[in-house]
């Protein structure tokens, strides 16, 4: 189910690449279905949908650590 | 004298989770910023630069589909690998874990392919920042595949003595060298939009 859910996406957001969207258009699909795809991995295969307390506080550092990571090059400019 | 790390095959009280469950996502978490700091680079690198070329322009898409595909499945078989050792079922086991490391090799190979294909049209890292950042992300992820596939060999054959000895143990490492394998397949989802189809 969640394999038949991650190939539907990836042939999803490969087609959606060959229409060729405007690149603001195509990012913001591109990385919800990342993000989606992303979600069933961590949450299944990873069974985050179950996990200890202790690991969702390492992640939150994590994310916390990830988005200045990111936001670096904005800050920055 | 010996150190011995304890809680390793049953969960520490205090967090409820096994040590080596622990520390296999703090060694994840530092690996998230490994790659986080090469992904913004990659932003602020393609934001600053006068024009950048779209991924799908120049790169195999075709491939790295299949490649995306064939990672999605080792992940699965890896899943099945653990399920099938969770319920003492060794031959299952063997097959799934088998599976797992075939396809990572399958990953691999078809990377040479890619690869080859750029050097041949005189394609390299040097070449210009697009290479460079294509090269440096994908040989990064593609050595922790490599990574992986060594793990998961060693817990395909000699690993497998210790689940005489302490099947719950052996049990919760390949459950760590799932989470490594999922996270891998994990960079590459992100890793394959964001280079190759934008």
């Amino acid at each position: 189910m969640v394999f038949a859910a991650l190939a539907a996406l990836t042939v999803v957001t490969v087609t959606v690449s060959y229409l060729h969207l405007p690149f603001r258009k195509a990012m913001a699909v591109a990385l919800a279905i990342a993000g989606v795809k992303g979600s069933l991995v961590a949450g299944f295969f990873m069974h985050l949908i179950s996990e200890k307390q202790v690991i969702f506080a390492i992640l939150a550092f994590t994310g916390i650590f990830f988005l200045v990571l990111l936001m670096l090059p904005v800050i920055s400019v | 004298m010996s150190a011995l790390i304890r809680y390793i095959a049953k969960p520490h009280p205090v967090t409820g989770v096994t040590n080596a469950k622990l520390g296999t996502w703090c060694f994840l978490a530092s690996e998230v910023m490994l790659f986080g700091g090469l992904f913004s680079a990659y932003i602020l690198i393609r934001t600053s630069a006068p024009s950048w070329p779209h991924g799908w322009e120049l790169l195999n898409v075709p491939l790295a589909t299949l490649n995306t595909l064939v990672l999605i499945t080792s992940s699965v078989t890896m899943v099945l690998s653990w399920a099938s050792i969770a319920v003492g079922n060794l031959p299952q086991y063997r097959f799934y874990m088998g599976s797992t490391v075939l396809l990572g090799f399958v990953f691999l190979v078809v990377k040479t392919f890619e690869y080859g294909a750029k050097f041949l049209h005189h394609h390299f890292p040097s070449t210009d920042l697009f290479y460079a950042i294509y090269f440096t992300l994908t040989g990064l992820h593609g050595l922790h595949v490599l990574g992986g596939i060594l793990v998961n060999l060693y817990f395909l054959f000699p690993g497998t003595g210790l689940w005489r000895e302490d099947a719950e143990q052996f049990t919760g490492r390949v459950e760590c060298a799932g989470l490594y394998w999922h996270f891998v397949d994990l960079v590459w989802i992100f890793l394959f939009p964001t280079i190759y189809l934008l």
